[in-house]
């Protein structure tokens, strides 16, 4: 029987899905060491405490709240320290964290602050005798390392979608808690959210993303990508470096090496001809499609179906053909 | 301003790895290295740091056998000022105990900014920069998309995932480096020649236990695709079916 605590992510008062997957990887945990307590802690301004059903329907025996006017946005130094002080008050064989922006900037603080151990960006693990074992890619996504990681607690950021947040419901006790340090008092002052495009979705969390390069030949026609990705309805748009680098689309927006790494149910490649440094961050998708004219691009050897043609003359077909089977459901 | 740079050495991405017989590390016969991708995003942010404020000092420092000394050398072309070489038979692959030996070496070095790449994109742990700063004490912001330094104090922009947020800081600090501050310059002649000239100087270093072992290494499976299924327009028709009923994703 053993221990797990999870932070739960939150971003303007509203739980990040990588929240309640953290929640569920403690839960499988602790059942899988024959059913210990999972702690799970949520920290925001006050209302955040409103969340704690959620968190005890995906697993939690305790929801530690911290609520505080100076906690809207994410403090680094004071939610690493009560996330320090909260893990340091229980024995946990494990303490899971999201690898998200938020995640990988504060489960390192919370690991050097413990003296323990970080497994980061970990898309599988298990209990072994006294260790915990863990898979984390690396070089790129190119090799994946299998790590046995020891002591207590042992502290996981997961990568989004290592674990499906599943529901397990409790009956939970919420404990309000105090942050471990005054929010006024913290060195690096978060001082504004500049909030994106609400409405849409995040590479990372989005089954379907289509992305666009060179082959696009112009800025303005980055409109295709998005009018095939609303037709979707569950797509996010990505982009090559060389067009990120060009400014047709904002940095965040680059999928590769050194942007962002993701693996969604399907990647439409339009225009993409296959740098080495854009298939990086994007071999892993379950499903890839190609739309280039070039037949010799590499992006054709790793796509399971490829279409040779001009982007700017398939798109608008393809997106006419995916909202007429999206709408015959 | 007197800052660090802590830089790593690591392969290529572009090379086809292969495993080693052992089982538990990457077959390094014939793969190039070069200072890691972001490590040199933070070499070039501190060196546009000095140059705006038309003074000040960049040392950069390295873990690991003697090969590193290559990878100091290289910011010290860019135009690094001083290196240090904390030599180690190898890096652990425990963040914590990089983080031990670096933080030992930067205390009382007096440096106003210590500059870390966002992470090293061979171990991508993204780990070492925020741990390193708990060590000393001191603030921190990680993965910095923008970097500004005024009168003592830093502001810094983060990327989330469909934002971003500004934070602010006193210093000394640590920060370490996204993509899109800067792309690193490439070492002039006249930077290499001047580079054998600097100061590198070699410390041992002493790394602690490493409670993160690396018990395997493998590749990923290969994709198997390949496969064409038809030009222009007219494949939408085949496409849309096999997205149906093959990949079932639509």
């Amino acid at each position: 029987m053993a221990n797990a605590f999870a932070f739960v992510e939150s971003r303007g008062g509203e739980l990040r899905r990588v929240g309640l997957e953290a929640v569920t990887a403690a839960r499988q945990l602790a059942d899988g060491t024959g059913g210990g307590d999972v702690h799970a802690l949520v920290i925001g301004a006050p209302g955040i405490a409103t969340k704690a059903e959620m968190i005890a329907a995906h697993g939690a025996d305790v929801v530690e709240v911290v609520e505080h006017p100076g906690l809207a946005l994410y403090s680094p130094e004071v939610v690493a320290a009560t996330a320090a002080a909260r893990i340091g008050a229980g024995t946990y064989r494990a303490a899971f964290f999201s690898a998200s922006a938020q995640g990988r900037d504060l489960a390192p603080r919370v690991a050097a602050k413990l003296g323990v151990a970080l497994g980061a960006d970990v898309t599988a693990f298990e209990t072994s005798g006294d260790a915990i074992v863990v898979r984390h890619p690396v070089n790129t996504g190119k090799v994946i390392a299998t790590l046995t990681i020891t002591g207590t607690p042992v502290l996981v950021s997961l990568r989004p979608g290592a674990v499906t947040a599943t529901r397990a419901p409790r009956t939970a006790r919420t404990e309000t808690i105090a942050p471990a340090m005054d929010p006024g008092s913290a060195r690096v002052v978060p001082t504004e959210l500049l909030a994106g495009n609400t409405a849409k979705l995040d590479l990372g969390e989005a089954p379907v993303i289509v992305s666009g390069g060179r082959g696009l030949r112009a800025p303005e026609n980055f409109k295709l990508v998005e009018d095939l990705a609303s037709a979707f309805g569950n797509a996010a748009v990505g982009a090559t470096r060389a067009v990120t680098d060009d400014g047709w689309r904002p940095h965040t927006d680059q999928i590769g090496q050194t942007g962002r790494l993701v693996s969604p149910d399907l990647y439409v490649a339009c225009g993409i001809s296959g740098a080495i440094q854009h298939l990086a961050g994007m071999r892993t998708s379950k499903t890839i499609v190609a739309i280039n004219k070039d037949r010799e691009a590499p992006i054709f050897k790793i796509a399971d179906y490829g279409v040779v043609g001009d982007v700017l003359e398939v798109l608008p077909v393809l997106t006419d053909a995916v909202r007429k089977a999206k709408h015959s459901h | 301003m007197k800052m660090a740079v802590c830089i790593k050495r690591a392969a290529d991405m572009e090379t086809r790895f292969k495993i080693a017989a052992n089982g538990t590390s990457v077959d390094e016969t014939g793969v190039k290295f070069d200072i890691a991708d972001f490590d040199g995003f933070a070499v070039e942010a501190a060196l546009q740091l000095k140059e705006k404020d038309g003074a000040g000092e960049v040392t950069v420092v390295s873990l690991g056998p003697d090969t590193v000394q290559e990878t100091l050398r290289k910011a010290l072309s860019m135009g690094a000022d001083k290196a240090v070489h904390l030599k180690a038979d190898a890096v652990p692959a425990d963040a914590l105990a990089i983080a031990r030996v670096l933080a030992a070496e930067l205390k009382g070095g007096g440096y106003d900014l210590v500059l870390f790449g966002r992470m090293a994109i061979d171990a991508a742990n993204q780990s070492v920069g925020p741990m390193t700063a708990e060590l000393l004490g001191v603030p921190c912001v990680s993965a910095a998309s923008q970097l500004t330094i005024a009168n003592g104090r830093g502001t810094a922009r983060r990327e989330l995932e469909g934002a971003a947020e500004l934070l602010e800081f006193p210093l000394p600090a640590v920060v370490t480096i996204d993509e899109g501050i800067a792309r690193p310059r490439l070492p002039s002649l006249k930077g290499i020649m001047a580079a054998k000239k600097k100061p590198l100087e070699v410390k041992p270093s002493q790394v602690g236990e490493s409670r993160v072992k690396i018990t395997k290494m493998e590749l990923p499976p290969e994709r198997t695709g390949g496969r064409i299924i038809g030009e222009g327009p007219a494949a939408v028709p085949e496409l849309v079916r096999l997205l149906q009923t093959e990949a079932k994703v639509l």
